[in-house]
């Protein structure tokens, strides 16, 4: 019996080493190459921040972390600040998400319930993800030319009559950070709905079941059940748009206004760091690239250090289902 | 008759559990229904606006010269985009041959030979991570290694800039795809005695190629809609470039550049250029939306 088996090993063995070589280095070469184009992949995020880093050295030496909080821009002198676009990246993104979110999450509950028949909700679901699909070049245009002149007298009313409160204050002209966050608030929506839709859809339904035994309405359990249930998914969303909404560059640069000043007023324009370096690198200098280079490595931890969170919650909530 | 009078005993006792029509409770749901409906339909209409104006706008001139010229002198009437188109046409085409075997190699790693391993779990990890970059950070990247020490500004940084774009939506969809492949085939294709490379180059990679091209136009309709990222690497053009040593117009990049500038014969161009844009990217996003869909069922 032992024998057999001995027998039959040498036998696999045989075949094995059978194999002529070329077969076997075109297996292992195939393996290796695979695995060191997945590598890349990985190691290109790396190498996009060191390379940024790098470009970006001589100035973060010069200017120091007082650049993150001094707010002049003055490439003539070379004195560069960028906390104002540090704010008005932040500002704009959470306007944005103040608008999104309650959109979002109520378009994406509306969705995974069956108010309205299946095949009406998916043509809905493929409107939405067209949404995401406009380049936002073309968003960008539509801003200037439709979107700026169509909402002027709403920022004027808002003006005249809230004009007291500091975040309404100022002369509304259309290009400001509140334009800005209207149109990203579009721009996040589908992330936030399509995540949030699917997290909600893959809840057990036994949760649904329980809450509705219990005699809870439907939107007691969409409320106190299935939201706090799929939270973590909708939080995850929101953070994804939040990174989404910060990076944004060819909305911000046509419809913020560009001016380098810390307002409080949403009405004022403004600026981001996307809308700065798109708007200034192609003519800047040799020290100004620097500058903006820095500035483009404090997007990246800023974006970054969002996306890592977001993705850890979702893969996290994932994992449990 | 026992059976009769058993339903409807239990049908009054339905009627009982039933909230009572006019209740807080009833109204509650009725305008949290509502107000999620209008939810809905309103978030649609940007959409509806964008793609209408767009098409107003943009119609007028829509004609094959805009397709056949290049964009005239600031102020001047008539012209086209031909030079953006080509432009557009050849960055994504460098991008394409840089993250297609980058994405695709990488995909078959994810799904072939790493499937639930933590190397694999930290790739997927990055990469959805990559996706969330900033695309102008991409044009940052390739500014400071192409442009920098490769002679300057050319649709090469260009396609270098947004192949970054790419990458991780071929790989991340390309391996969805090849994981749809049944595990039986593979088996199948070992036991008939064919090597690894070849069960996954012969018979895995065949099986999932729908989807593979799915991948690829996903990543193409997200790449070519993007100016940020050309802005500084591939420049801007105003006359036809078939060299990817040099700058070159794009379709994105001449929208933007034409919406900024107080020239009323530009901006009609610019309009015009986002509906041909728009068009190529709305009906690709349908279509491989289309074709995906035929796939699961």
């Amino acid at each position: 019996m032992s024998s057999f088996a001995g027998e039959s090993q040498r036998f696999t063995k045989q075949m094995i080493s059978k194999r002529n070589s070329p077969e076997r280095i075109a297996d292992q070469g195939f393996f290796w190459l695979t695995l060191v184009m997945a590598a890349s992949v990985a190691l290109l995020l790396i190498w996009i921040g060191l390379q940024i880093f790098t470009a970006a050295f001589p100035a973060i030496s010069t200017y120091g972390l007082g650049f993150l909080t001094s707010t002049t821009w003055n490439p003539v002198s070379n004195v560069y600040g960028l906390l104002p676009q540090i704010y008005g990246t932040l500002v704009s993104a959470l306007v944005a998400l103040l608008i999104a979110v309650p959109l979002g999450v109520g378009v994406a509950v509306f969705l995974s319930e069956d108010f309205i028949p299946y095949t009406l909700r998916d043509a809905i679901s493929m409107g939405i993800e067209l949404i995401a699909a406009i380049p936002s070049v073309v968003l960008g245009l539509w801003g200037i030319f439709v979107f700026v002149p169509f909402m002027r007298p709403f920022y004027t009313f808002l003006n005249s009559t809230l004009g007291w409160i500091p975040l309404f204050a100022g002369s509304p002209r259309g290009f400001s950070l509140l334009t800005l966050s209207l149109v990203l608030s579009v721009m996040i929506m589908p992330i936030i709905i399509s995540i949030s839709r699917g997290t909600l859809n893959q809840l057990p339904p036994e949760l649904r079941l329980g809450a509705m035994a219990l005699g809870a309405t439907r939107w007691e359990t969409i409320l106190r059940v299935l939201i706090p249930a799929g939270l973590s998914g909708i939080i995850g969303s929101v953070m994804l748009a939040l990174g989404r909404a910060m990076g944004e560059t060819m909305v911000a640069a046509m419809l913020v206004g560009n001016a380098n000043r810390l307002s409080a007023s949403l009405l004022d324009p403004g600026s981001t760091i996307a809308s700065l370096i798109a708007s200034q690198f192609a003519e800047a200098g040799r020290v100004q690239v620097q500058v903006l280079m820095y500035a483009g490595l404090v997007l990246m931890f800023m974006t970054l250090v969002i996306n890592i969170v977001a993705e850890m919650i979702i893969k996290k909530f994932q994992n449990i289902e | 008759m026992t059976q009769a009078s058993q339903d409807s005993s239990s049908d009054a006792m339905l009627e009982k559990l039933k909230t009572k029509p006019g209740s807080t409770k009833e109204l509650f749901n009725k305008f949290m229904t509502g107000l999620t409906a209008f939810f809905t339909v309103a978030i649609l209409i940007p959409l509806v606006a964008v793609v209408f104006d767009v098409a107003r706008e943009g119609v007028g001139q829509l004609g094959l010269n805009v397709f056949t010229e290049r964009p005239p002198a600031p102020g001047l009437t008539g012209g086209g985009f031909g030079n953006a188109i080509v432009g557009t046409l050849i960055t994504l085409g460098i991008a394409s041959l840089i993250a297609i075997p980058i994405g695709v190699l990488a995909a078959i790693y994810l799904s072939e030979f790493g499937r639930g391993t933590k190397v694999a779990y930290g790739i997927r990890f990055a990469a959805n991570v990559l996706t969330g970059v900033p695309a102008i950070l991409a044009g940052l990247f390739s500014y400071s290694i192409v442009v920098i020490n490769f002679g300057g500004f050319s649709a090469f940084a260009g396609g270098v800039a947004l192949s970054v774009l790419m990458i991780p939506i071929v790989m991340r969809t390309t391996e969805e795809g090849l994981k749809l492949v049944p595990r039986g085939m593979r088996d199948a294709s070992l036991a008939v005695g064919a090597t690894q490379f070849q069960t996954i180059a012969k018979v895995v990679v065949p099986a999932a190629l729908p989807t593979i091209a799915t991948a690829v136009t996903l990543a193409v309709a997200r790449a070519g809609g993007e100016a940020a990222p050309l802005l500084f690497t591939a420049l801007n053009n105003n006359f036809w470039s078939f060299d990817p040593g040099r700058p070159i117009a794009t379709l994105p990049v001449l929208i933007y550049f034409f919406s900024i500038i107080p020239y009323r014969p530009q901006q009609q161009l610019a309009w015009t250029a986002a509906l041909v844009l728009l068009g190529i990217i709305l009906i690709v996003s349908v279509t491989s939306r289309f074709l995906t869909r035929q796939k699961q069922f």
